[in-house]
């Protein structure tokens, strides 16, 4: 698929999230479908690190967090709009990225995973105790009349459909760039990619940042989502959990393997939560998780590629 | 010696208390065929940390072709023409052997424009029937290989081959040693750190001999064999 061919693809799937949108089905389907989309958007952001560099990051609540926090600093202060809070959230959380790419000089493997995870619970401690954004207590956000669409259901359903489409595509163009072969070398071997004139340190900064980017990108809408943010949803171990599931259920190493195990886990997820119970959302990705480990340690895309091979 | 091309000037390095390389200096002509040699521990690989920039020197200076690359990431050293092969493969697993190639000729080699493609340096080497294995798909001597020829990729002008010939059979270390004359005959200039003394000394053409982080002895081949310094460091009292 060529990349021409690809940004049609971008716009087909944009043009039919403004198709639903305007069908005007059951509002359940945009608040499901939202859910699942900013999972495309979480899974890719966190592969273009984890999977493509091969750095594990756990501290995926810190990054959408952030973004959701950075959105409601900015409703607070100055009372901006959608866009400025999209771009705000991610720009915000890109500099974290920034600083979690420096760690990595210091830090590998379980290491760095783990240094990633207390990130995220010291950046919750700050936030629980900052009373401007909500503090422990959370905020509860008043929206404006929603312009453009029929509800702020439809309309954030339809802005998600974008944004997965935008880091979708940004993360297949870098994964087949020299970007994406030189981290992919230095996944495999961080000394001989160096050796080979890689520059390791520039690349593993570049991918901190863009993932955190864009895993910024898909927290700042969140407060407009629930209306209501407390630390403890924003900060939610499901998101740490699943942005790592979704991309090891449909393969790492290429952008379709993200997208897949998001769209399938996204939507069993909340098939669940609707038919059985809310709680049983982390045993299913505990259950997959495990056999897909056991049983196709390269993911779904893997699998298919093996299968053709023989 | 006129215009070295790598000229190392009285390097030292520390571990903690222990002086793993104390004030070594080591000039290389272009084109020159240089072996080190040493017991283990003596600092052979540290110094070639050094120099291709793994590691940090704590003092001294190295410079190649005249330009002052102590403080340089080992990945532009890479881009200068420093390349190194590892003593245990380090193959890039999950691309195949010709994309192994491509990234040292993206990465490095492309900036000297003129030198093989990696299906030529593959065919040289004679892996050019594994081109499209996986690395975990190929046999010892044949990752040996594709560590030297994933080297080559980048358009080195000093390689420094860190012990390319461990465990590997007679017959096997015959083939290597070809593949290094021919590249030094191609003008590459070569470091190359061996255990197997058949082979540093039929390939050397001047040996330098570490022992304990100190230069002990330098001179030929058939001068190194009959060196009581050497003698000593390796056998003891």
């Amino acid at each position: 698929m060529k990349t021409r061919g690809a940004l049609a693809v971008g716009v087909a799937v944009i043009g039919l999230g403004l198709a639903l949108a305007g069908l005007g089905v059951n509002p359940y389907v945009y608040f499901a479908g939202y859910v699942v989309l900013q999972y495309v958007v979480i899974a890719t952001a966190w592969n273009v690190l984890g999977g493509y560099a091969g750095y594990v990051n756990f501290g995926t609540p810190a990054f959408f967090a952030l973004g959701a926090y950075t959105s409601i600093f900015l409703i607070e202060a100055l009372r901006a709009p959608l866009p400025v809070l999209i771009l705000s959230g991610g720009l915000v959380a890109a500099l974290l990225g920034l600083g979690i790419g420096y760690l990595t000089l210091r830090l590998k493997g379980v290491f760095f995973s783990i240094a990633t995870f207390a990130l995220s619970v010291v950046l919750q401690t700050l936030i629980i105790n900052w009373e401007y954004v909500g503090g422990a207590k959370g905020y509860t956000l008043i929206r404006p009349p929603v312009p453009f669409f029929r509800s702020w259901g439809v309309l954030l359903f339809t802005l998600m459909v974008a944004l997965a489409v935008v880091t979708v595509l940004v993360a297949r163009t870098i994964e087949r760039s020299w970007i994406g072969r030189g981290l992919a070398a230095l996944r495999d071997d961080e000394d001989a990619a160096e050796c080979m004139g890689v520059p390791t340190l520039r690349l593993k900064l570049f991918a901190t940042t863009l993932s955190g980017f864009f895993l910024g990108v898909a927290g700042a809408p969140f407060p407009y989502y629930v209306t209501y943010v407390e630390p403890s949803s924003a900060f939610d171990l499901n998101y740490a959990v699943n942005a790592l599931a979704m991309p090891m259920i449909g393969g790492t190493t290429t952008w379709l393997g993200p997208v897949i195990g998001a769209v399938l886990l996204g939507t069993a997820q909340q098939v669940a939560t609707v038919t059985i119970s809310s709680e049983l959302n982390l045993l299913i990705v505990g259950v997959v998780l495990v056999l897909f480990v056991v049983l196709a340690p390269e993911g779904l895309t893997g699998l298919v590629r093996k299968l053709r091979r023989r | 010696m006129a215009d070295p091309l790598l000229e190392i000037d009285s390097i030292t390095k520390r571990f903690g208390g222990f002086l793993a390389l104390d004030r070594v200096s080591l000039r290389i002509r272009a084109g020159e065929r240089l072996g080190l040699i040493g017991p283990n521990g003596s600092g052979k690989t540290t110094l070639i940390n050094c120099v291709s920039g793994a590691l940090p020197t704590d003092a001294g200076r190295i410079l190649f072709e005249g330009r002052d690359v102590t403080r340089l990431p080992a990945h532009r050293r890479t881009r200068l023409g420093i390349v190194r092969s590892f003593q245990i493969p380090k193959p890039f697993a999950s691309m195949t052997v010709l994309e192994n190639l491509g990234i040292p000729l993206e990465y490095a080699g492309l900036a000297r424009a003129h030198g093989a493609g990696a299906m030529e340096i593959l065919t040289m080497i004679g892996l050019d029937a594994k081109a499209h294995l996986r690395p975990s798909g190929l046999t010892q001597i044949e990752m040996r290989k594709l560590e030297l020829a994933r080297a080559m990729a980048a358009r080195p002008k000093l390689l420094i081959s860190d012990e390319a010939m461990a465990g590997l059979s007679s017959a096997e270390v015959d083939d290597i040693l070809a593949i290094l004359f021919r590249l030094n005959e191609q003008g590459i200039t070569i470091i190359m750190i061996e255990h197997i003394m058949r082979a540093v000394m039929r390939f050397s053409e001047r040996v330098v001999v570490l022992d304990a982080g100190n230069r002990i002895a330098e001179g030929t081949p058939a001068e190194i064999v009959r060196n009581p310094a050497v003698e000593r460091a390796y056998l003891g009292e």
